[in-house]
């Protein structure tokens, strides 16, 4: 059981390849981080994965438990089990939270099952509480008005309400003071378990402090340069990325 | 998504799709009239109409004027859109009916005509949460009725043929003076053939908590629907009116050209909601106007969905202090379709406020135009006016263009003027899709957010309805 690249190379619509050659498999009941320095192709990574139309695919795979996710829509990958909490969520004005994330969980049932209300919103309260998010939150606009540090604790809402097998985060931490990367920490490690994979996307180490990975790797120049374990960040820590750079290209 | 692959997937298939949009009104009935004033208008066409529905003299020189009036005036194609040059008037039927009266009850009416208006939920509709019903078949109302209560209070609501007959004095004094004969072509028109539409009088003091409603229903082919709505409150009155609107698909087009005027005297409140849904060869030429005295209040509450061109602009003359006037508008332009609409506010006394909120959506090949006109002349003071117009546009062959012409003279007033145009981005996109929903279902979810807060003003069982016609709508332009 694992979300599994090989060897993906990706390129933006002009031409330019930004993936070149990454491999990497999560299985489920692991935390992978990923940290590189800009420009390394990390958040491209997680993009391609979710089929963002911007980057063709010109070779590798993805797979999910074995199929073939590239063959896959985006709405598809997504229903699939891929998740994607956005470095930058887009505003879509006039909808609800509410009304968004059920549209999200109705999209997973079959034809003419609808949602029960009230489960719904016990489910979402729940989840809420546990993110200290404001109840008056359902009913505001999706991410329209949010402050950086509500869109990133709406994005692990909506993670949590959708409960896909894997998670990738792209960039949570950015814009977080120390109290909001807690309370979103808080989230992600409820939702750690044997049935469900991680994939965190970080520049930084501190996102690191509050979720332990169990696998981390380094990627430079679109590929995965180095991979080991949580120590690893202690050495980047303390190096920089230049150095592993440097040594990757030695 | 990129844009050039919505554009591809507009074809045939799409074409289609749109149509399924219609498909509860796109049902016909074989036509069995008893009067049918044949193709064409010519004088001879005014007298039949006359000698049919039995007219006093004044309404046939009325009419007669009117034809005289509409043939000397020249198309408006000079700023409107040169698609009015295909309406062939010689092809058209000008008035088909049974030679029935109204019916007051459902029973009485006959079989086809019952069923075609089961079929659109009107019945059902009128015993959950309405007033009284109107229910207009080609020329003539099948149905009208209302609760005994309102008849105990004196409320007056029945077709415009019995309006000018039997309330004459009610109706005449006000027939035709907020739309003169000679407004535009179209109401000089509709003046010539009119037949059907409401006339409402509603007394002094009486507020009706009900909303009264009519549904105009095109069943037969080349026909042109020319209904004629009169509502007058009466001091302090309040009323709603809520009209909709089908036809099937036909071959040919059709012509949908009403006129309708409102009267709120000293501190009445008339709310007119539309809720229209023409097939896509409807041409609808609709004048609509409201007269305000002081401190009453007209709005529009207008909803346009449908037909191959829509040309509506409905307009409050505020002519009493501290008069109101409020036009909220909706139109959805797909494929095939021009909506052309607007507001139109005439401040004539001080201290008057009027608003203007429009939102238009462009869909595929869709156009959509607001057109605003905003008078405030020099000699008034305290007047407000707040305009707002935002599109909408689903892809890059949509179209939408905005008129805005706002005359305020002098400076003691306060105007305010707002447009934007956005697009569903891609990025908006992506982020919902990435969330399991589809790309149809994705394209819904926005285009109500876009309209979510002008919904709120439709009363609760059309913005229902609304909300599932845009529904449809989406899905099928997507593919």
């Amino acid at each position: 059981m694992s979300l599994s690249i090989q060897n993906l190379h990706a390129t933006l619509e002009d031409g330019t390849e930004i993936l070149k050659g990454v491999s990497l498999d999560v299985p489920t009941g692991q935390v992978h981080a990923i940290m590189g320095p800009n420009g390394s192709g990390k958040s491209t990574l997680s993009k391609v994965i979710a089929g963002h139309e911007g980057y063709v695919v010109t070779g590798g795979s993805v797979t999910l438990e074995g199929e073939d996710v590239l063959a896959m829509s985006i709405d598809e990958r997504s229903r699939a089990g891929v998740f994607l909490a956005f470095q930058y969520p887009a505003e879509v004005p006039g909808v609800s939270n509410a009304n968004f994330i059920r549209a999200a969980l109705q999209a997973r049932l079959p034809e003419g099952v609808e949602i029960d209300a009230v489960a719904f919103y016990k489910s979402l309260y729940e989840r809420m509480d546990l993110l200290e998010m404001d109840r008056k939150f359902t009913g505001r606009a999706v991410n329209e008005g949010f402050s950086g540090g509500e869109k990133k604790r709406n994005e692990i809402l909506q993670m949590m309400m959708l409960e896909p097998r894997y998670c990738i985060l792209d960039e949570t931490d950015s814009g977080l003071d120390i109290d909001a990367l807690k309370i979103v920490a808080k989230g992600v490690n409820s939702m750690r378990g044997p049935d469900r994979g991680f994939l965190l996307i970080t520049h930084y180490q501190r996102l690191l402090d509050h979720i332990t990975p169990d696998v981390l790797h380094v990627m430079a120049g679109g590929r995965i340069v180095r991979t080991g374990g949580p120590e690893l960040a202690q050495e980047l820590e303390a190096h920089g990325y230049d150095f592993l750079k440097e040594a990757a290209l030695a | 998504m990129s844009y050039q692959e919505t554009n591809a997937i507009l074809d045939d298939e799409t074409r289609e799709a749109i149509d399924i949009d219609r498909s509860k009104g796109d049902f016909t009935f074989p036509e069995r009239h008893k009067y049918d004033a044949g193709r064409g208008l010519t004088a001879n066409t005014i007298d039949y109409i006359c000698d049919v529905k039995n007219d006093p003299e004044w309404v046939r020189e009325f009419r007669h004027k009117a034809l005289r009036v509409f043939l000397e005036k020249p198309m408006p194609t000079h700023w409107a859109t040169r698609d009015l040059e295909n309406i062939v008037f010689e092809n058209i039927r000008y008035y088909l009916s049974d030679g029935e009266r109204p019916k007051r009850s459902w029973d009485e009416v006959p079989e086809d005509v019952l069923k075609t208006f089961e079929r659109l939920g009107i019945p059902d509709q009128e015993r959950a949460f309405l007033a009284g019903v109107e229910a207009q078949y080609d020329s003539e109302a099948a149905y009208s009725n209302m609760k005994d209560e309102l008849r105990k209070q004196g409320v007056l609501f029945v077709s415009s043929s019995e309006g000018l007959k039997e309330h004459e004095e009610i109706f005449r004094p006000w027939f035709g003076k907020v739309i003169p004969t000679g407004d535009n072509k179209f109401s000089a028109l509709n003046s010539a053939v009119f037949s059907g539409g409401s006339f409402i009088y509603v007394p002094k003091g009486v507020k009706l908590k009900q909303p009264l409603q009519a549904y105009f229903r095109i069943n037969s082919e080349s026909f042109g629907q020319f209904e004629r709505t009169l509502i007058i409150a009466d001091e302090g009155a309040e009323v709603m009116y809520m009209e909709g609107c089908t036809a099937p698909k036909f071959e040919t087009a059709t012509l949908h050209s009403a006129v309708v005027e409102l009267v709120a005297l000293k501190g009445a409140k008339i709310q007119y909601v539309t809720v229209q849904n023409w097939s896509s060869n409807v041409f609808n030429l609709v004048t609509k106007r409201g007269l305000a005295m002081e401190d009453a209040e007209v709005r529009w509450i207008d909803c346009n969905i449908g037909s191959r061109l829509t040309m509506k602009y409905p307009g409050v003359i505020m002519k009493g202090r501290r008069a109101r006037g409020e036009v909220i508008s909706i139109a959805l332009a797909n494929t095939g379709q021009h909506q052309d609409t607007g507001a139109k506010m005439i401040h004539a006394a001080d201290e008057t406020t009027s608003n203007i909120v429009s939102k238009s959506i462009s869909v595929g090949e869709g156009r959509a135009t607001y057109r605003g006109q905003v008078h405030i002349p020099r000699h008034l003071k305290g007047c407000r006016n707040n305009t707002e117009c935002d599109a909408l546009l689903i892809n890059s062959r949509s179209r939408t263009d905005t008129y805005p012409a706002i005359t305020v003279r002098g400076n003691r007033h306060a105007t305010q003027h707002e447009a934007s145009v956005s697009q569903v981005s891609e990025e908006m996109l992506f982020y919902m899709q990435q969330r399991g929903i589809d790309e149809g279902h994705a394209m819904s979810l926005a285009v109500n957010g876009f309209i979510n807060d002008l919904v709120r003003e439709f009363p609760m069982e059309y913005s229902v309805e609304l909300k599932r016609l845009i529904d449809l709508e989406m899905e099928g332009s997507v593919g």
